[in-house]
């Protein structure tokens, strides 16, 4: 078993559970904190909304376990948001694990929200993750919040701003985009994601 | 699931199952084939048909789509969008909208998957645009129903009402013919997408000389 995914409650885990399949890697799916600080790699997937997310990651005392990981670990999308320390859907407190704050994005005449589509990365900085990638490589977005660039940005994303679509910080890695929906590059950053 | 790997490896930037008779039917779309589709497909995939509850659309995210869109079950209980986008977030809940010009403007149709139990909803599209959009839609599919099938041109003056009132992606459907109705309806009408179906079934359009033909008209698109 190359991976956990963790069950936060949300659904649609089995596209990323496929993904991986596709790169020949096998998974769990598991809330359970001892296997997950055992895995080798651990998935923090989201979809649906923060508060909800984050309650029952705190009733799971997978919120107290999250933080402590040494492996490496990836949060994807919603996943990736709840590694900050609040965000402004719902007014959460999140992980707390990466310093900074999670925004709404604002609608603007052509630049609707959520954010939906295939975008390219902007430069990025040297990170495993994202080796053998070509700059510029296309990810696919779904997103209606976001962390402005900053310094733990590994690439960027342009919407309107410099957006944070990978970030790192030591054994903790998140994508704003989805990967099991990112055609090639996504396939590659998820085998990448199986060699760290 | 010919076609899905065929048009994945063409370029193709999402696809869309609509399983229309589903809700004329009174059922809801057959998950294991969602399964197998998730399982081979690695783009964005939303399917439609019959999805009348919080139960029906995690069936299917469960099963592997990225996205679920309603419809019909969505004209007869608007709540249904309000539910779908609380559990899941709206991102992944798309509102589709059958529409066509009548005497009293812009109407949604139902059930258009069975043409002898289409009717008007009774609603007017772009004030169920806004209502959508204030329930939790965060996309919608506009197929003008006039223009559908014809392969004339996407209803673009439609589209470039509908835009106006919607602040999420707006996807242009029904009309496509020609590689020149995909780019007015991203130049004219504000489309964020397009959708097509019989002229990529056909072969009258490939995706990939239509994304390089876009492109050199200044369009962005993946290639």
């Amino acid at each position: 078993m190359e991976a956990v995914i963790i069950d936060s409650g949300g659904a649609n885990l089995a596209s990323l559970q496929y993904a991986f399949e596709r790169q020949g890697a096998r998974t769990r799916v598991s809330a359970d904190a001892q296997e997950i600080a055992a895995a080798p790699r651990v998935v923090l997937p989201g979809v649906g909304c923060a508060a909800d997310a984050m309650e029952r990651l705190r009733r799971s005392g997978l919120a107290r376990l999250l933080p402590s990981l040494t492996q490496p670990v990836l949060g994807i999308c919603l996943g990736m948001q709840l590694l900050f320390e609040r965000s402004a859907e719902g007014a959460t407190e999140c992980l707390g694990v990466l310093p900074g704050e999670v925004r709404r994005l604002s609608a603007a005449p052509g630049r609707p929200v959520p954010h939906m589509g295939w975008n390219q990365l902007g430069p990025s900085r040297a990170d495993p993750l994202l080796a053998g990638l070509e700059p510029g490589a296309y990810f696919y977005f779904v997103h209606g919040y976001a962390v402005p660039a900053g310094e733990l940005t590994v690439a960027p994303v342009e919407y309107g701003e410099a957006l944070s679509a990978v970030v790192r910080w030591r054994n903790f890695w998140g994508v704003q985009f989805h990967p099991e929906r990112s055609a090639a590059s996504g396939a590659r950053l998820l085998g990448n994601f199986l060699t760290l | 699931m010919e076609l899905a790997s065929r048009y994945r490896n063409e370029g193709a930037d999402e696809l869309v199952f609509y399983d229309i008779t589903a809700s004329p039917e009174g059922r809801s779309v057959d998950r294991r084939w969602v399964q197998r589709v998730a399982r081979v497909l690695d783009i964005p995939f939303c399917v439609a048909g019959g999805i009348r509850s919080v139960a029906d659309a995690e069936a299917v995210l469960n099963a592997g789509a990225e996205k679920i869109s309603v419809n019909s079950p969505a004209l007869a209980d608007p709540g249904l969008i309000d539910a779908l986008s609380r559990r899941f977030g709206s991102q992944c809940v798309v509102v589709g909208i059958d529409s066509r010009l009548t005497g009293q403007g812009y109407r949604a149709f139902q059930f258009t998957g069975d043409p002898g139990r289409t009717r008007e909803s009774g609603r007017d599209v772009l004030e169920w645009v806004r209502e959508a959009q204030q329930r939790g839609a965060g996309e919608i599919v506009l197929n003008c129903m006039g223009s559908d099938g014809v392969r004339r041109g996407y209803d673009i003056e439609q589209l470039h009402a509908v835009r106006q009132v919607c602040q999420v992606p707006l996807v242009a459907s029904g009309g496509a013919g020609e590689i020149a109705h995909f780019a007015a309806v991203f130049t004219e009408a504000g489309a964020d997408a397009a959708l097509a179906a019989s002229v990529f079934h056909s072969g009258a359009i490939t995706i990939p000389e239509l994304k390089r033909e876009l492109r050199s008209a200044g369009i962005e698109v993946r290639l």
